[in-house]
């Protein structure tokens, strides 16, 4: 069925699907903000962004704020139209 | 894997999206509670007027000529400014307890922005309106104080709660309305802050507040 080809893989665990979520509805979020949102401990949420880095769905942006390190992710065109086609997915496969 | 999971991707992606760009902890009974205060505020404000008019009239005194007289002024810049300072305490003390019962943090990126893109109009306003005063036309302070009010509720319903965009709308328009009624803006002013306040504060409480209590 094709509805399946649509479910993306690379969507397919609650922390990617949170930092995706997390960066449609927001220009970009830092590591800090993600990591409370989403409940997650730091190894985790650096491995699955990472993840997400390699498929080019979300850029990083590393910068100094005052001396303090800051990473900060956006979702990149690719991101948000591949995340857009999952949820549409999802939600075809609930209504039927 | 079965619909379930699909569904529950669904609502999690949801919910995650609403607490990550809209801060939902504002509390529906701080803003009837500072509806009240402003009701009292106005009647006190009422009442101070109704005394400085009689004065007037009984008087011939030398300070009847300044119908706006420094001390009425001053009075009802004090009423005005508890009003203020006891609404916004009350809603920061209760938006702090709907925050901590819900586990949201109350100073995140959510709040920061919702309280960021509030004070823009609002503080245009303020400054707006005391340049009203410095060239004499107090009378439109008052439409002016409820537009920009309404403008900066639109303004930050963006980042909270949608209904607060139809309260600043409603602000905006008794707010232009109002400017045809220069002299009744005490009146205006009981409406909006007042009436208005408790309307909407009463309609989030009961759709937000009340399931979560139960």
């Amino acid at each position: 069925m094709s509805l399946i080809d649509n479910i993306n893989k690379a969507f397919d665990h609650r922390i990617r699907l949170g930092i995706m979520s997390v960066l449609m509805v927001n220009d970009h979020a830092d590591f800090k903000m993600l990591k409370e949102l989403l409940g997650a401990t730091d190894g985790n949420l650096a491995s699955h962004a990472k993840a997400l880095e390699k498929a080019a769905y979300i850029q990083v942006e590393k910068q100094f704020i005052g001396r303090k390190p800051n990473t900060r992710y956006a979702a990149t065109k690719l991101g948000k139209a591949e995340f857009k086609k999952h949820i549409d997915a999802l939600e075809k496969l609930i209504g039927k | 894997m079965e619909p379930n999971k699909y569904l529950e991707d669904i609502t999690e992606i949801k919910n995650i999206m609403n607490r990550s760009s809209r801060f939902i902890s504002l509390s529906g009974l701080s803003g009837v509670l500072a509806g009240i205060y402003a009701l009292i505020g106005a009647a006190l404000a009422y009442t101070r007027l109704k005394m400085m008019s009689s004065a007037n009239y009984e008087g011939l005194s030398g300070r009847s000529s300044s119908l706006w007289g420094t001390d009425v002024i001053r009075d009802l810049s004090l009423i005005a400014g508890a009003v203020v300072v006891l609404a916004a305490v009350t809603g920061f003390l209760m938006t702090l307890r709907k925050s901590k019962r819900s586990g949201e943090k109350i100073w995140d990126a959510t709040s920061k922005r919702l309280v960021v893109n509030f004070f823009i109009p609002l503080i245009s306003g303020g400054i707006f309106c005391l340049v009203l005063i410095q060239y004499g036309l107090p009378g439109l302070v008052a439409p002016a104080t409820l537009i920009f009010y309404g403008l900066a509720c639109i303004n930050a319903s963006k980042y909270t709660m949608g209904d607060v965009r139809y309260m600043g709308l409603a602000f905006l328009l008794i707010g232009l309305i109002s400017t045809q009624f220069i002299g009744y803006g005490l009146y205006f002013w009981a409406l909006g802050f007042g009436i208005f306040h408790i309307l909407y504060g009463s309609m989030m409480y009961f759709k937000y507040d009340r399931n979560r209590n139960l």
